[in-house]
This record gives structure tokens, C-alpha cells and sequence, in this order.
């Protein structure tokens, strides 16, 4: 069978080489000091989605909300073997928290239309929400598994999925279309040579245009499989529901954020011995560390 | 975790300054293979750019997945068990990381698959694979296999056989070490016979085969019956078989993760490949250069891994209350480690710069389309020169390697003689690096001819016009320049004398300045552009200096008590 397969993945900041310039002196994350990358997670779900490409003949549309420099990360989607990309930018679409962002990615999957599956990573590196997937499949009424590892069968109308769960795992069955959020259990191919120097081509219009482009450099970029999907707030959020997404559709306000520093300051020393670790449980219940 | 492309500022700074425009110009032809090939470049900016790119991903998959496994892959290794190879599923794992970054035909035509890289960028590749696990360079390297088999098999072998590398689907052996030919070749006795219908057969041995549970072998055989020399040999292809048998595979001192194995021919049957008694001096003379330079590669990656193990070791051990980089036994060990490692990088990168030219020169005038009078006097040329330098830059790397693990050893102390550091496996690894595809001994044999033809003066000559004096480079010129002449000297001192066994014994000395002198240069052309370089520079032709003139005055003394009364010291 062919499946239709859209990935929803993010640029974000690489919070694994922190500096002391990470943030920024109102709290916030100096995005300028981090280089930008692909999202871990959002890599484990492309690579999941490439398998099933490979399995069922299937077709993987990628597409990302933010900037306009979070075409990077279509480009390096593309060239792991994805078959479309699409970028969502507006200034319209910015400040979003992950209500907003849900409610956006629900209307950029309704408008591609005709999937059998949505592939999101579990969370993103900069908020660590695990939110936007299982919100996008609540605003499209969609089933949902999240954690996924595995997807073991796809295919008349449904989907059998391992996903893990405290001390184990479980294997679900539902009806497709459905969205799945995947955890860091595949290992996510690289960068093919031959499709990255191809697909390093790939641009949006805006970037066509940036370049002195025209019209027809669009029609020929599109012509060569190498033209990046653009969509505006307009072109996919219907007028009557452009105040919920972006800042205005956020009910999220961040009040005060405050950098946290725990420092040790002494030890105790519990003896591995039955006594010793019931002292130690009674005295993290009397303090409610525990309970 | 790394990225062994980014975190290397050397391979970088060689990457941005060597300039391959004239190869890329002769490679792509004109750049129009863009009509056809999206993924071709439209002009050098644009190789270039793809270059760095695709170097990055490979510096990704070494750095951060291949690095990790290579202490598990060298303690528990390969398998064989009734007669069948089986791959530690970490270096399985290894290689299918490298077929999904689409590098395991990085040199082929991209009408096979490949990618029409030159051997510069595949070398740069080389190297940081060997510098995350050694042992999986000797599977990644046998991408020469299928260089071989374009260059000199039939249109139809080409297409049968060419596809398959590209992907990395299917996987190649060179079978030609014997158990009584290794550096003698030409004494090759595997017999290559045909039957009736024209078919050919292969009945013999073969060992220290590399990775030959392969699926497509080429073969060393002899097909003329009654020879005895390198003559009589012609190359073969054959594919794996029931009447290929795999032995045995042997149990070594390092490169751990690749299977070497001894093989049976049992009636193999086989095409033959390019022209009856070509086999050894034509195909397997240019499939042996191509494997030297990725051996040269090898080494420096594993020297590359070493130097920073003992930098870093250097930095944070403290011993009377002071890490020991500040002790100057250290410090110099390791100025020194940093300064071979520099040179051998740049002359290996001279040298493969130089096969590309040649490559291309040599297509360029065998093609009736293209063959002028330039192209063939530039082929000419970069034969010679490549000739020259790919045995040269073997000896130097793969020798400055074996001395950095030493040193690397030496500066961890005890701790580096056991098995918790990576240390002893790079010291294991290196080991073979100036024994196969030629000793250092037979790399000199090679080079030598070139260093009395004085094949390098010409490149030699530019380089001293092209180096302007300044204050940093007058003193270290002058000191090259007079290097020069002594080294003149010495040739026509050696030539004078026709003495093969004087000639011979004094050849390492004659190749080894000769190196000291070309190297410096390099270096000294190359800190032109970058200052940061100019102390390690200095480091080297100073370091070097020293050692001409001890090889310039062995040389130089005619003294021939060694060939005299060798057998009385051996047999004392």
C-alpha cells in the first residue's frame, strides 16, 4: 500500500553546548549564541517515517513552523530522503506558545489533506513540553500514541505500535489516519551525499527572491523537485481563526524566569543497609521530598 | 562527542587551501554533467561547497557513532565458524552508517552511482574514518577495488559490477599476497586456466587477505604456464563461491575489526580483467598506489587520534603539583608529535593532489577527443611525480604515525600500557601501517629513483620562487636552500659511484632528506597563508635540519663496513 506520512519537526537551539552566553540577562534564550539545529526527537520521527517510506512505498512530507531560517533544517530533511518539505513562516504565526503552534500544525496537516499518519518527535530540546503532538491530534480528532519505538504493522486502515512505558512497553492498535509521537529509539540515518548536494539547492520563494530571483526562477526551482513549500499565516489558518494562532492564540504568559543554581552544600553518608535506607526514606518523607 | 571534519583545523586549513580547481575543471569536464546530474556541480565554488558539506556529515558519523564503537569492535572482533566470516554488528552498523551517507563509491562516475569526488576528498574521508577505528578503513578503503575495476575492466564488467560498490551492497577484495609472495610479487603462483570454451578457472592459495570473505574478489593469478616472472601474471575478478574457501582468519596484533583471511581456490571460475599479463605491472602497480595513499591516510588518522589522546592526557595529569605538558621532555615530545603529524598531512595532501592530476591528465590523453600534446606531457609529468611522492609520503606517514603512538604511550606512562586508554589499541593498529601494501623499506625502493631523476626539483624550484623573504621565512629558507644543494650533492655523489649495494643501503637517507626538504617547503608555503602555522613550521625544518645533516654525512662518509662484515655481527 502507499501511505501518505506528514513529519512536523523544529529548529532549535543546540542546548547541548550551552555557554555562559546562553541566555540572555531578561532569562530568555539568546538564540544568536546557540547554533540553531534539527531537534533530536524530530529526527528519531523523520527516520521512523523514511522506514515506513521504504516498507510501504510512502510518501513523507516534512514541514516545520518558525523563521525563515528554519528552512535549514527542510533542506537536511530532504536530504535524508524526504519527498516534500513545506515552511510555515509569519510574523503572524510567531510568539506561539505550544497551544498555538498545535492549532497551527493542525491546519497546515488539514490543508496537505490525504494522510495516513502523523510523525511528531515526543519534545523538543528548548521547551521540553511534549505537548504540540498530542494537541495537534486532539484539534484534528485524531487517535494518538505517543512514545512510540516501533511501528510494527501499517496498513488497512490501521497502525500496530510498540511505545514505551514505565518499566516496559505495550503494543497498541488503532485506526489510521492517527498521530504518533516518537521517542530516541531508531538511529537516525544521515545525510546522503548524493541528495545533499542536491537538495543544498532547495530554496523557498522568499529565498529565490532574496537571491534577485523571479517568477521563473520559482517555476524552475519547482520544475527540479527543488522548490521549499512557503505558507503564510493566510495561506492555511482560515480568517475566522487567525486569533489562535501566534502571540494572540497564547494563552501562556511567562511572568518571571529565574536561573537556578544548586550547589551542594554538605553530604551524609547512609549506610547500604536495611536500616539505613528506612532512615533515609522516613526523613525524605518528613521533609516531603517523598509522598 | 565531535565532529572529526570540524574539530580538525589542519584538514580544514588543507581543504580551503589546496585548491582543486585544475582537477575539478579536467574532472567535471566543463562542469556539465549538471544538465544530467542534479546533485553535479555547477561550477569549482560549488564542488567546493559540496566538498565541505559532505565532509561535515562524515565528520559527524565518525566523530560521534563509529568512534564510540571502536574499543568494543577491537576487543571481540570478527567471527568464523564453519567456514563463513561473520562482522562484529557494530562494524556492521559502521558501514551501514557510511552506505546511508552515500560514501562507499566516492570516486566513482556518477553514471555507476558514485559521486566523481577526486582521491584528495576520498583521502580526507580515509582519514577520519581511520581516526575514529583503523580496522574499518580497511573495509571503506577497499572502494579502490572498484576504482580498479573502472579503469581497467570492460565496459560490461563496469556496468555488471560498479552499481553494487556504489551502494555499498556489494563489498570487494584485492587477493594477491601468497604464502610465499608478500613483497615478491612477481613469484605469484595461484594458476589461472582456461578451458575449451575460453572460461577461466583459478586453483590455488592466497593469504592476508583482507576482508576475503568479499563478495567480488580480484585475483592476482598467473595465466602463462611456464613463467616464472611478473610477465606471466594477468588480474581476475571472481565472485564469492562454494569452491572460494575461506580458511582460516588470522589472529592479529591490531586492526582487530576487519577479518583477514587465508583463501582456497578450489576451480574458481573467473573473468579476466584488462589484458593477459598485465595483471602486476600495470593494473596491480596502480591498484597497490591507490591503496598506499589511503594506507598513508590510515596512519595519519591514527596518528591524528593519538596526538590528541596525549595532548589531552599531557594537559590534565598532574605530577609535583604541575600537569606534565610543562615538564620540557613533554612539551618537546609533543611539539614534535603536532609537527610530523602537520607534515605528513601536507605532503599526503601534495600527493594526492598530484595522482588526481595525473588521473585526469591520463584520461585526457587516452581520449581521442581530448589527447593533445599538453595533456600528454602533463600526464607524463604527474606519473612521475605522483610515483615519486605516493611511496614517499607512505614512508613518512605511516613511520611519523608508528612514532606518535610510541610517544603517546611514553607520555601517558603506565597507564597507557593498559587496556582502559585507547593508547595500546593505536599502538596496536599502527603497527601495520608501514608493513602492508609495501614496507617502508619498499616505499624507499620506489622513491628513490625519483629522488636521483630529481622528479620533485621542478615543484621544488616554484616553491623556492613562490616563497617570498620575510623575516619568518628568510632564516628557514635559507636553511631549505642549503638542504637543496647538499641533497644535489649526495645524488650525484650515490649516482657517481654506481654502487647498487652502497645505492641501496643508502637509500632511506637519500629518500628520508629528501622529504625534510620537499615537506619543509610545503610547510613553509602553506604559513604563508595562515601565521598560526609559522611556530609549527619552524618546529619542523628545525627538527629537521638536524636529522639531513645526520643522513646527509652517512651518505656522504662512504662508509661501507656494514656491507663488509654485516655476517660477522649478525652471526657474533
Amino acid at each position: 500500500m502507499a501511505c501518505k506520512i506528514i513529519v512536523f519537526v523544529k529548529q532549535v537551539p543546540d542546548t547541548k553546548n550551552v555557554t555562559g552566553q546562553a541566555m540572555k540577562e531578561d532569562g530568555t534564550v539568546n538564540r544568536a549564541a546557540l547554533p540553531a539545529i534539527f531537534n533530536p526527537e524530530d529526527l528519531n520521527a523523520l527516520e521512523l517515517a523514511l522506514q515506513l517510506k521504504e516498507r510501504y512505498n510512502g510518501y513523507v512530507v516534512v514541514a516545520t513552523m518558525g523563521l525563515p531560517s528554519a528552512a535549514g533544517v527542510l533542506r537536511s530533511a530532504l536530504s535524508r530522503g524526504a519527498d516534500e518539505a513545506i515552511l510555515l513562516t509569519d510574523r503572524a504565526l510567531g510568539g506561539a506558545d505550544t497551544l498555538a503552534t498545535s492549532f497551527a500544525l493542525s491546519r497546515c496537516a488539514k490543508k496537505i489533506g490525504n494522510f495516513d499518519l502523523i510523525l511528531c518527535g515526543r519534545q523538543a530540546i528548548d521547551g521540553d513540553t511534549a505537548q504540540v503532538g498530542p494537541q495537534i491530534a486532539e484539534k484534528l480528532a485524531l487517535p494518538q500514541i505517543s512514545y512510540v519505538e516501533e511501528v510494527l504493522e501499517l496498513g488497512d486502515g490501521k497502525i500496530r505500535a510498540k511505545r514505551a512505558i514505565e518499566g516496559g512497553y505495550e503494543i497498541l492498535e488503532s485506526p489510521t489516519p492517527a498521530l504518533l509521537t516518537v521517542i530516541d529509539s531508531n538511529d537516525p540515518r544521515p545525510q546522503h551525499a548524493r541528495l545533499l548536494m542536491k537538495f543544498k539547492r532547495a530554496k523557498t520563494p522568499s529565498e529565490i527572491k532574496a537571491e534577485g530571483g523571479d517568477d521563473a526562477a520559482i517555476e524552475a526551482a519547482k520544475a527540479k523537485g527543488l522548490l521549499i513549500g512557503e505558507w503564510a499565516a493566510a495561506d492555511f489558518i482560515p480568517a475566522d481563526e487567525m486569533d489562535r494562532v501566534g502571540k494572540k492564540g497564547s494563552p501562556t504568559n511567562v511572568k518571571q524566569i529565574q536561573s537556578v543554581i544548586l550547589t551542594a552544600k554538605d553530604y551524609k553518608k547512609v549506610e547500604p543497609t536495611a536500616d539505613g535506607v528506612a532512615g533515609l526514606i522516613h526523613e525524605l518523607i518528613a521533609d516531603h521530598t517523598l509522598g | 562527542m565531535s565532529n572529526f571534519f570540524s574539530d580538525n583545523k589542519d584538514l580544514q586549513f588543507t581543504l580551503k587551501n589546496i585548491n582543486l580547481q585544475e582537477v575539478m575543471d579536467l574532472k567535471e569536464n566543463g562542469y556539465t554533467e549538471n544538465q544530467k546530474f542534479d546533485d553535479a556541480p555547477v561550477n569549482y565554488e560549488d564542488a567546493l561547497d559540496s566538498f565541505e558539506r559532505v565532509l561535515d556529515v562524515i565528520g559527524d558519523i565518525t566523530g560521534e557513532r563509529i568512534a564510540p564503537r571502536a574499543r568494543q569492535v577491537d576487543e571481540e572482533g570478527p567471527k568464523f565458524e564453519n567456514g563463513v566470516v561473520t562482522y562484529h554488528p557494530l562494524t556492521v552498523q559502521n558501514l551501514k552508517d557510511l552506505r546511508a551517507a552515500g560514501v562507499m563509491g566516492v570516486m566513482l562516475p556518477r553514471e555507476y552511482g558514485g559521486l566523481n569526488y577526486p582521491n584528495t576528498i576520498y583521502t580526507m574521508m580515509t582519514e577520519m574514518v581511520s581516526r575514529a577505528d583503523a580496522s574499518l578503513q580497511n573495509l571503506f578503503g577497499l572502494q579502490d577495488i572498484a576504482e580498479t575495476i573502472y579503469e581497467f575492466g570492460s565496459d560490461e564488467q563496469r556496468a555488471k559490477y560498479l552499481p553494487a560498490f556504489a551502494t555499498g551492497e556489494a563489498d570487494g577484495s584485492m587477493d594477491l599476497t601468497e604464502p610465499d609472495s608478500g613483497s615478491d610479487l612477481q613469484s605469484v603462483r595461484l594458476r589461472a586456466t582456461q578451458d575449451e570454451n575460453g572460461n577461466w578457472f583459478l586453483d590455488g592459495n592466497k593469504r592476508f587477505i583482507t576482508n576475503g570473505c568479499s563478495q567480488t574478489h580480484l585475483v592476482l593469478a598467473r595465466s602463462e604456464e611456464g613463467t616464472s616472472d611478473g610477465r606471466g601474471l594477468s588480474m581476475f575478478i571472481c565472485s564469492k563461491c562454494p569452491e572460494l574457501v575461506v580458511r582460516r582468519i588470522e589472529h592479529k596484533m591490531g586492526i582487530h575489526g576487519v577479518a583477514t583471511a587465508e583463501l582456497q581456490y578450489n576451480h574458481v571460475p573467473a573473468e579476466l580483467c584488462g589484458k593477459r599479463k598485465m595483471g602486476l605491472i600495470r593494473y596491480v602497480m596502480s591498484l597497490m598506489n591507490g591503496a598506499r595513499v589511503a594506507i598513508s591516510a590510515q596512519a595519519l588518522g591514527i596518528a591524528e587520534a593519538a596526538y590528541r589522546e596525549a595532548r589531552q592526557y599531557a594537559s590534565e595529569r598532574e605530577q609535583f603539583k604541575v600537569t606534565i605538558d610543562q615538564f620540557p621532555p613533554v612539551y618537546d615530545m609533543l611539539a614534535r608529535m603536532k609537527a610530523k603529524l602537520t607534515a605528513s598531512r601536507a605532503l599526503l595532501y601534495e600527493t594526492t593532489k598530484c595522482v588526481d592530476l595525473r588521473t585526469c591528465y591520463v584520461h585526457r590523453s587516452e581520449n581521442p577527443a581530448t589527447a593533445d600534446a599538453a595533456s600528454k606531457a602533463a600526464a607524463k609529468y604527474y606519473t612521475e611525480v605522483a610515483a615519486t611522492l605516493t611511496p614517499m609520503s607512505k614512508a613518512m606517514s605511516t613511520e611519523s604515525a608508528n612514532q606518535i603512538c610510541y610517544d603517546n604511550i611514553q607520555i601517558h606512562g603506565g597507564t597507557g600500557y593498559m587496556h582502559d586508554f585507547d593508547s595500546e589499541r593505536l599502538y596496536r593498529d599502527v603497527r601495520i601501517t608501514n608493513i602492508y601494501e609495501g614496507t617502508t623499506q619498499l616505499q624507499v625502493v620506489a622513491a628513490i629513483g625519483g629522488v636521483m631523476k630529481r622528479s620533485l626539483d621542478k615543484m621544488m624550484n616554484e616553491l623556492f620562487d613562490a616563497i617570498p623573504e620575510t623575516d619568518f621565512t628568510s632564516p628557514l629558507k635559507a636553511i631549505l636552500k642549503k638542504e637543496y644543494d647538499l641533497q644535489h650533492e649526495a645524488v650525484d655523489f650515490i649516482a657517481e659511484k654506481k654502487d647498487p649495494d652502497y645505492h641501496n643501503l643508502r637509500a632511506r637517507s637519500m629518500v628520508e632528506n629528501e622529504t625534510f626538504l620537499f615537506v619543509g617547503l610545503l610547510l613553509l608555503r602553506d604559513a604563508l597563508k595562515d601565521s598560526d602555522r609559522e611556530a609549527v613550521t619552524e618546529r619542523y625544518i628545525l627538527d629537521g635540519e638536524k636529522d639531513f645533516e645526520r643522513n646527509y654525512k652517512l651518505v656522504m662518509s662512504d662508509d661501507r663496513s656494514v656491507m663488509e662484515k654485516h655476517r660477522s655481527i649478525i652471526d657474533y
